[in-house]
């Protein structure tokens, strides 16, 4: 608890920030959301046949999970992509079907007899809908908006996932340190935000309903919008203060945003430009699509990945190969690929340090021999990469008792030491490794390529700003495995913040 | 020429009854006409072909000389008010809001707007200071009768029509009521048609009495005439 209040103190600024990008998500996308879901609900409702395609088609897209839901929209231009914009999108389209929904049930609600005398005093279309029917709906849709606003709330903390910012950053910052007061320091504000939010449209609606009195409603709408404009402010003063000229990403593990932030205050010290970070970005897939829509101008990647998960062709083992091989694809397409960083990072086959020493294990082949009693535990990426599971489990002739768990990969080195599971693939410079004795298995057949860390940029960003280049080349060479080993160690264990480790370490560099 | 006229019209509900057959009916500048028949014998349908929320199958129905076929649906609305079976006030809007709605689609000013609703409640003999800012809710049943007689001829319309007006009230306040719809006739002298199956509110109120039976009028006379009246359906609807 004292972690958690100690966490806070020290990154009020960011906390702010990160808070008021929350806020402007969920107030922006709920804006959007009225102004589509109310004019849909109308039309539905003018048209019963339609209605229940149209509140059908918005319950599927309720269903969809979030996370499924960022990933159909990286592809598409205009509203896709990481970032803001496309969370917004995603925001809408689940505060879409509780609006629509309680437009449609407040206007077919309307009193049939109320309805008739606006028609028989000669009303037209737009005039009942605006004097009668719309004025009666309101409190209805009021719900339909608090409803959709909190689960905004909820829905945002995913968007961090695809660097939109808000209180999901502690969040996956805390899943991927394995640090639960960093977790609940994005987690707690969240739930309590949601509450809130809960609270004051409660209120609106509950002044709108039953004190029909104009004055007081006028009051209500003029506090929401009052608290609706504070946020745009809020929200829009921190956009702006936090758009840069680079902006850096990382993927959401530890050892990423570690090297994010490598890259980001090197970008800092050498050029004096300013730097944006999306840092815990969702994955290859996600920083590789922002790379190339310009959303992220570099970010670090590992050369036996961009070769299978980027580029899917075979892995091969020879490092110096791989590297020439991955740089000239990452050319022909428009980005640059750069020295890489002095460490390489592959997959490491883990078993609990305890089970190693009683049954001897030091190699996968040893492992092969004892897996049929063991469960393992493997994140999605490993599972489905085709340099991944698939093809470890052939050359090495491996057998589990049961399919593999499919889980979070920071997740997977507690579920290994703890016991739920019995072999693991985690990554080769992981600091929990020492700190949750674990025992990495020999690669004695060479299965797995070489992942040697490298900074990837878009050419066109290197053209313009050659002293990114000169920066991030400098970097080449810098960064041992044991130095790397050390530094996710000080984050994941010893639950250090990564800025200030890497401040510390450039201080020595230099 | 008549204030109503409703020459040889046939009316059809969509579920296929026939409600009005071969009908006429006229009716003059400043009378007061009772339209008296059973449940279902096609009063609400005679008034909704005037206003023209219905048309008529075959046959024509005459404002002010004018088919409404021809009248502009909003602009025929306008000019006839209407006060509902179940009065449907607007829930959302006090009494004063109630009143003005008419007078704001035509667009009235403000200042005329307010003027008017003042003049309105002194008409139906409610105190501006102490109803205009009520809530419908906050109204006894005969209050709200009247305030639906204000909205209805806010916008001042030569032609008012009444669905069973006071069907839904006590005794004592329907006979109070009857007798300020005197008061206020007297001094607008409006053309108004009423529908009612009362035959006591028909003779309360009427200068003119319809009787409905089998989609036609089988007598149309003055309440004496009507009175007199020796027809065993005629006679029935007294005892009713």
């Amino acid at each position: 608890m004292t972690r958690l209040f100690t966490f806070w103190a020290s990154h009020a600024a960011e906390f702010a920030g990160l808070l008021a990008q929350h806020v402007l998500l969920v107030v922006v996308s709920t804006l959007a959301a009225i102004l589509i879901g109310v004019p849909l609900g109308v039309f539905a409702s003018r048209r019963p046949r339609l209605s229940a395609p149209i509140v059908g088609i918005a319950n599927i897209v309720q269903t969809i999970p979030s996370l499924a839901m960022f990933g159909f929209l990286l592809p598409v231009p205009l509203i896709g992509g990481v970032g803001a914009r496309a969370a917004i999108v995603v925001l809408i389209l689940y505060g879409l079907l509780p609006i629509v929904r309680t437009t449609i049930a407040g206007i077919t609600g309307v009193d049939a007899t109320v309805r008739e005398a606006g028609i028989a005093m000669g009303m037209t279309q737009g005039e009942l809908l605006r004097i009668v029917e719309l004025p009666l709906a309101l409190p209805s849709i009021a719900a339909g908006v608090r409803v959709a606003a909190v689960v905004g709330v909820g829905s945002a903390t995913i968007a961090a996932a695809i660097g939109a910012g808000g209180l999901g950053e502690y969040i996956y910052r805390g899943l991927s340190m394995v640090d639960s007061s960093v977790i609940l320091a994005g987690a707690i504000p969240a739930a309590l935000l949601a509450l809130a939010v809960d609270g004051l449209l409660l209120w609106v609606e509950h002044q709108l309903s039953t004190r029909r009195r104009s004055a007081s409603r006028r009051t209500a709408l003029a506090a929401a919008a009052a608290v609706v404009a504070v946020a745009l402010v809020a929200g829009g003063t921190a956009a702006a203060r936090s758009r840069g000229a680079i902006v850096v990403g990382s993927k959401n593990f530890t050892e990423q945003v570690i090297l994010g932030e490598l890259v980001a205050q090197t970008i800092e010290r050498d050029t004096g430009m300013r730097v944006q970070r999306r840092l815990n970005l969702g994955g290859t897939l996600i920083c590789d699509r922002a790379l190339i829509t310009g959303d992220v101008d570099v970010y670090v990647e590992y050369t036996g990945t961009a070769l299978t998960a980027v580029f899917h062709e075979p892995a091969l083992t020879e490092s110096r190969a791989v590297f020439e091989h991955v740089r000239e694809q990452y050319a022909r397409t428009g980005r640059t690929l750069l020295p890489p960083l002095g460490f390489d990072n592959t997959f490491a086959i883990l078993v609990r340090g305890k089970d190693a020493r009683s049954l001897g294990l030091r190699t996968i082949d040893d492992a092969a021999r004892v897996a049929q009693r063991w469960r393992a535990g493997f994140g999605y990426e490993f599972l489905e990469r085709p340099d991944g599971y698939p093809g470890l489990a052939k050359a090495y002739g491996l057998r589990f008792a049961g399919e593999p768990h499919v889980m979070d990969l920071t997740l997977s080195y507690r579920a290994l030491s703890s016991g739920q599971v019995d072999l693991i693939a985690g990554d080769a410079t992981a600091g929990l490794i020492s700190a949750l004795d674990l025992v990495q298995l020999e690669d004695n057949r060479h299965y797995f390529p070489p992942y040697d860390a490298a900074p990837v940029a878009r050419a066109q960003t290197l053209l313009k700003y050659p002293q990114v280049r000169d920066a991030l080349e400098k970097l080449g060479g810098r960064v041992s495995a044991a130095e790397m080993r050390r530094m996710n160690y000080a984050v994941d264990a010893e639950h250090k913040d990564a800025a200030q480790i890497v401040r510390e370490f450039l201080a020595v560099v230099r | 020429m008549a204030a109503l006229e409703f020459r040889d019209v046939s009316f059809t509900r969509p579920g296929g009854t026939r409600v009005l057959e071969h009908f006429d009916l006229r009716v003059d500048d400043g009378e007061v006409v009772a339209l008296v028949g059973r449940s279902g014998a096609g009063k609400t349908t005679i008034l909704k072909l005037i206003n023209r929320l219905l048309e008529p199958d075959s046959g024509e129905v005459l404002v002010e000389g004018k088919s409404t076929r021809e009248w502009d649906a909003l602009v025929l609305r306008r000019r006839v008010g209407y006060v509902l079976q179940d009065i449907g006030l607007f829930p959302h809007m006090n009494v004063s809001g109630n009143i003005a709605v008419v007078p704001r689609l035509e667009r009235w000013t403000a200042s005329r707007v307010d003027a008017r609703v003042g003049e309105m409640l002194d008409l139906i003999g409610l105190d501006r200071g102490s109803f205009a800012a009520r809530w419908p809710d906050q109204l006894s049943g005969g209050q709200r009768q009247r305030v639906g007689v204000a909205r209805a001829l806010a916008a001042d319309p030569p032609v008012l029509l009444m669905d069973e007006p006071f069907g839904a009230l006590d005794p004592v306040t329907r006979v109070e009521l009857h007798a300020q719809f005197a008061r206020i006739q007297a001094r607008v002298r409006k053309t108004v048609v009423i529908v009612t199956h009362d035959m006591h509110e028909a003779f309360a109120m009427a200068t003119r009495i319809g009787v409905l039976d089998g989609g036609r009028l089988i007598a149309y006379d003055t309440p004496e005439s009507v009175r007199a009246s020796g027809d065993p359906r005629v006679r029935q609807l007294f005892n009713a």
